[in-house]
């Protein structure tokens, strides 16, 4: 009787432990269920990647009514507010570099005459391309914009321009990073950004507190067993973080309209083992920190590479090889295809599975390193 | 598991770096008997206590406890020994009656539910046992932890102080409780106290200073093993007679005991002769045999001498 066997029983009392202590813990309960509704209000609302009137500076150099009709297009396309107008390209590149306007409109002499005479004039756009995602969508909507409102005017004397490769060449002067991020894009990824941070940073505290508190001594010389004891710690934050997702997932259909292609039974099944892996990171981290706070600042310094390598925050196409190599290792990426897959795509099994046996991989390695982590004894 | 004692462990030490916290400690406690484990603050009674229910790893020593291998048989030790912390560490957010629960829990108790519902009764806590064990007083947080320690129905009881910061008379019903606990369970107990009417309740003691086992046995052997002779004088101004004595050789200590004064030595003609100029009024002199605390101070000063840096 030298190593008393894993007991079912001693698991439950160690479980039900944690839910009483949970239940109790109104602050950080609360702040479970608060975090992905203020998340996602302010990544989903507050924070808009597809901004529309954008201030625009328009710099006019000729005055037929053709080129009455480009800007009436631009204006249609919604993107662009003319806030200013200006007399010369220095004036403008000012206002850009203030930031008084994102965009400059540039529409030089003889526009109109070229036009008729099918010379595809320029018209130039300078954009204040710092936020990329900002600036990109209204860059892409503005050509569209153009030769629809110039097919309307066509109709007639002009006829012979609409088939032309495009009436107008719109040259666009900024840097642009053609993934850009949709909400769509951005709701099914906040599932896995909140479970990451959530669930690490509770279970992350979890074995550290009993340490801190004393409590440990107690457990330690009661007949536990480790994996008993971390194990037990896990499951009832299985069920929070289902209740994080649920949340999630009510509010992209109903406040954010994302498309549910997919099956979301499969979604919820993966949903499973992604939630494991970042628990079993959390107690690992529990069992090599000294302290809540060191727990503290290793939940983060997981989390900042998960948030910018996985894909959420920049394309992961966009991202250096070694980069992408960190990605590859990190849950939150693999998770981040496998939601977007699912919802957006309509993928299912087969299209995904790829994608989760490295999550396996690493909830399987985190647990081995906690279990022979926790220490039996208080040295 | 037979053999009469319930703790048998020589050699015990335990270094926390370079520092050697207990040094070779040998320990018998023979089974049915409540043993008092005495000694200064920091001087590594209850680090002696987490190396015999394998809470921290001995670097040297060896033994049994209940009949298992003190280093190797931790798991089968645990299982049968009952460990109240110095410091409270049960959970503070669960209620009493969900402590004792979970404790009874992690022994897999059968009866779980009676079981816990008789140990409630008999803290006497029936009407507050939905009470988070956080908002007790001191008092009842330690009797509750005592409770929970006996839930399991251990054979062996370590209590590192079990009594602090109770109230006379719950001191007084805690001590009646173990000595029936022992008598009629043949339970074992180890108990660290800083209270001398409790070492004085013990069957046997062990007194330990800087690491080191100074002195073990009953109270008249602690006592007579010590070979102090004391005095008792009262009287005014008896601060200042204190410092004049301690300069005399032959003394080698004087204490104050509420209104009167201890003054010993282990050579009596030269402590006699040290006070006969101050045996006179307004002092009243009177030669008192050496009680425990006498004999614990003049241990400590000598244990100062041969081990502190
Ligand atoms: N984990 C540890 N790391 C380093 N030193 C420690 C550790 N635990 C205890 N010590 C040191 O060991 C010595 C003995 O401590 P211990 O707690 O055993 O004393 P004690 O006899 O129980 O004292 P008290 O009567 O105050 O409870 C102290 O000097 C303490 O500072
Ligand atoms: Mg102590």
């Amino acid at each position: 009787m030298k190593h008393p066997r894993f007991s079912l029983g001693r698991f439950a009392g160690i479980i039900l432990k944690e839910f009483i202590q949970m239940k109790r813990d109104r602050l950080t309960f609360a702040m479970i269920l608060g975090l992905p509704v203020v998340q996602l209000l302010l990544f989903g609302y507050a924070i808009n990647t597809d901004p529309k009137h954008l201030p625009a500076a328009l710099l006019l150099s000729d005055d037929g009514p053709q080129v009455r009709s480009v800007l009436q297009g631009i204006r249609n396309s919604g993107y662009f507010d003319f806030v200013r107008e200006v007399k010369t390209q220095r004036e403008g590149r000012l206002l850009l570099a203030r930031g008084d306007v994102q965009f400059v409109v540039n529409i030089p002499e003889d526009f109109s005459r070229a036009l008729i005479r099918g010379e595809r004039p320029a018209v130039l756009i300078e954009a204040d391309a710092t936020d990329p995602v900002a600036t990109g969508n209204a860059l892409g909507a503005i050509g569209r914009a153009v030769d629809q409102s110039l097919f309307n005017d066509a109709r007639g004397p002009l006829d012979y321009l609409s088939v032309a490769s495009g009436p107008v060449d719109l040259r666009i002067h900024s840097q642009y990073n053609p993934e850009a991020i949709s909400q769509y894009n951005i709701v099914p990824g906040l599932m896995g950004v909140i479970l990451t941070m959530t669930m690490i940073m509770i279970t992350g505290l979890s074995i550290t507190r009993e340490r801190e508190r004393g409590t440990m001594e107690n457990l330690l010389a009661m007949p536990t067993r480790p994996s008993e004891v971390l194990i037990g710690k896990i499951i009832p934050y299985i069920l929070v973080g289902y209740v994080q997702v649920l949340l999630i997932l009510i509010a992209a259909r109903f406040l954010f309209q994302v498309p549910m292609m997919g099956n979301l039974g499969l979604l919820l099944a993966v949903t499973l083992v992604f939630i494991a892996a970042n628990l079993a990171v959390g107690i690992t981290f529990s069992t090599l920190a000294r302290n809540q706070l060191q727990a503290m600042q290793m939940t983060f310094f997981f989390f900042l590479p998960s948030i910018l390598l996985s894909g959420f925050m920049f394309p992961f196409r966009g991202m250096p090889g070694w980069a992408q190599w960190i990605g590859e290792v990190l849950p939150l990426t693999h998770f981040l295809r496998i939601v977007r897959g699912i919802l957006l795509k309509g993928n299912g099994l087969f299209e995904i599975d790829r994608e989760i046996w490295p999550i396996a991989l690493f909830a399987f390695f985190a647990v081995v390193v906690a279990v022979k982590r926790y220490r039996q004894t208080l040295d | 598991m037979n053999g009469e004692f319930a703790i048998d462990v020589r050699g015990m030490t335990k270094r926390f770096g370079h520092h050697t916290v207990v040094n070779g400690i040998d320990l018998q406690v023979r089974k049915g008997e409540v043993y008092g484990f005495l000694g200064p603050n920091g001087s590594g009674k209850t680090t002696f206590i987490r190396m015999l229910c394998g809470l921290l790893k001995a670097d040297a020593g060896s033994g049994t406890c209940l009949g298992c291998d003190v280093i190797r048989e931790s798991e089968s030790i645990k299982l049968q020994v009952g460990y109240m912390t110095q410091k409270f560490s049960f959970y503070e957010d669960l209620s009493i009656a969900e402590n004792l629960d979970f404790v009874a829990r992690m022994y897999g108790i059968e009866n779980r539910r009676e079981t816990v519902r008789a140990s409630i009764e008999k803290l006497g806590l029936s009407g507050r046992q939905s009470q988070l064990a956080g908002e007790l007083s001191g008092g009842w947080k330690q009797r509750l932890a005592l409770a929970a320690c006996l839930i399991h129905r251990p054979r062996l009881l370590l209590l590192d102080e079990p009594t602090a910061g109770v109230d006379p008379q719950a001191r007084r019903d805690f001590w009646e409780q173990i000595h029936e606990l022992a008598a009629t369970e043949e339970l074992t107990f180890l108990i660290t106290t800083h209270y001398m009417d409790e070492a004085e309740r013990c069957h046997r003691l062990g007194y330990i200073a800087y690491g080191n086992l100074l002195t073990c046995g009953t109270v008249s052997e602690v006592i007579a093993g010590s070979g102090l002779i004391t005095w008792s004088v009262s009287g005014p101004g008896l601060h200042e007679l204190s410092m004049q004595l301690r300069q005399c050789a032959g003394v080698q200590q004087a204490i104050a005991f509420g209104n009167r004064l201890h003054v010993g030595g282990c050579d009596e003609s030269a402590l006699e002769s040290a006070i006969a100029p101050f045996r006179r009024e307004p002092f009243r002199w009177e030669k008192i045999s050496s009680g425990l605390e006498d004999v614990f101070i003049h241990l400590m000063g000598q244990a100062k001498d041969n081990f502190a840096l």
